[in-house]
C-alpha cells in the first residue's frame, strides 16, 4: 500500500528535498511528496478480502487519519 | 492521590517526572506499559522519550500498548491525564487528544528553552495558572509541529515564537473537558532555578491539584 500525506497537510521533509534538487539546479521542480510504501504479504484466497483486511490494517495502524490517505493494491 | 507515570519501551523522561512530582509533593509510581489495572491510581502521565522507538510514526504503536485502555478508561472518567513531548504524540495518535504531530518545520531537531503564553486556564495543566502569565520551559523535540486540519483543538499553552510551526502556535493542548492535556515542552526539566528555570512548576502543580479536584 502507498500512504501519503493529504496536500493540505505540510510534509516538511518534502520541502526540504524539493530545496536539495532545486540547488543541484532541477528548478523545474516542485510538489516534492515523501510518500511511504508498505509491502507485506497475506495468506487469503479472495483478494477483495484480502484488500478489506489490508484496509482496516492502514486505518488502525499503518496510516494516521488525521494525516494520510492510503491506497491498496493486491498482487498474487 | 496517585500518579502512574507509563514508560514505554524507550521512553527516557519517567524519571524526571516522578522525582518531579515528588519534589513538588505528589507521589508517583512508573508503571510499565504492559499493566493493565491501573485503579490504583488517580492520574497518569505519559512522558517523553522515543516510545516503540518511534518507529512507523511517533506514538503509533504505542497507541496500542495494553497499558492504553486504562489511560482511555481515566481519560473518559474525567481523570487527569498529562502527555508530555512523546506523550503528546501518544495522545493525539489514541484520539485522545485532536490533531497530530508532525516533523519541525525546519526539520531541525529543537533544544532550547522556549516562552509560552497561558491561553487557556480552565485546563490539568493550567488551573493554578493565570490567562496571560508567561512561562519559560525547555523545548527537546523533532517531531513537535502540531497541525490540526479539524481546527477543533482547545490550546493551552502558546509559544511566543513558534519555533516548529506549530498550528495556532500550540506548545500545549488540551481536550474538551480539559482533562486531558499534552505539553509539547518539558515542564519537569524547568521546576528548580539551578535547571534553568522553575516556571515548569506551576504547570505540575496544576496536575497534582486536579487530582484532588476531580
Amino acid at each position: 500500500m502507498t500512504i501519503n500525506r493529504r496536500p493540505e497537510i505540510a510534509d516538511p521533509e518534502g520541502t526540504t528535498v524539493e530545496r536539495a534538487l532545486h540547488d543541484l539546479g532541477y528548478s523545474g521542480t516542485s510538489d516534492v511528496r515523501m510518500d511511504r510504501v508498505v509491502h507485506l504479504n497475506v495468506i487469503g484466497d479472495d483478494p477483495a478480502t484480502v484488500q478489506a483486511q489490508v484496509e482496516e490494517m492502514c486505518r488502525r495502524l499503518l496510516a494516521n487519519p488525521v494525516l494520510e490517505d492510503f491506497e491498496v493494491e493486491v498482487s498474487e | 492521590m496517585r500518579t502512574a507515570v507509563v514508560v514505554f519501551p524507550g521512553t527516557n523522561c519517567e524519571h524526571d517526572v516522578v522525582y518531579a512530582l515528588d519534589s513538588l509533593g505528589g507521589e508517583a509510581d512508573l508503571v510499565w506499559h504492559r499493566e493493565t489495572d491501573l485503579a490504583d491510581f488517580d492520574g497518569v502521565i505519559l512522558p517523553g522519550g522515543f516510545a516503540h522507538g518511534d518507529y512507523l510514526r511517533t506514538g503509533a504503536i504505542a497507541r496500542f500498548s495494553p497499558v492504553m485502555s486504562e489511560v482511555r478508561r481515566m481519560a473518559e472518567s474525567g481523570a487527569p491525564v498529562l502527555g508530555i513531548c512523546n506523550g503528546f504524540q501518544v495522545l493525539c495518535e489514541a484520539e485522545l487528544l485532536p490533531g497530530a504531530l508532525i516533523a519541525n518545520r525546519d526539520l531541525s531537531f529543537i533544544c532550547r528553552f522556549v516562552d509560552v503564553e497561558v491561553i487557556d486556564s480552565e485546563t490539568v495543566l493550567t488551573r493554578l495558572a493565570t490567562k496571560g502569565d508567561r512561562i519559560r520551559i525547555p523545548l527537546n523535540s523533532y517531531e513537535g509541529n502540531w497541525v490540526d486540519p479539524s481546527a477543533s483543538g482547545r490550546v493551552v499553552l502558546r509559544y511566543l515564537d513558534d519555533p516548529n510551526g506549530s498550528h495556532s502556535g500550540a506548545a500545549a493542548v488540551a481536550s474538551d473537558r480539559g482533562n486531558v492535556a499534552g505539553v509539547m515542552p518539558h515542564p519537569e526539566r524547568g521546576i528548580e532555578d539551578v535547571l534553568g528555570s522553575s516556571d515548569g512548576q506551576i504547570l505540575l502543580e496544576s496536575f497534582l491539584q486536579s487530582l484532588v479536584a476531580v
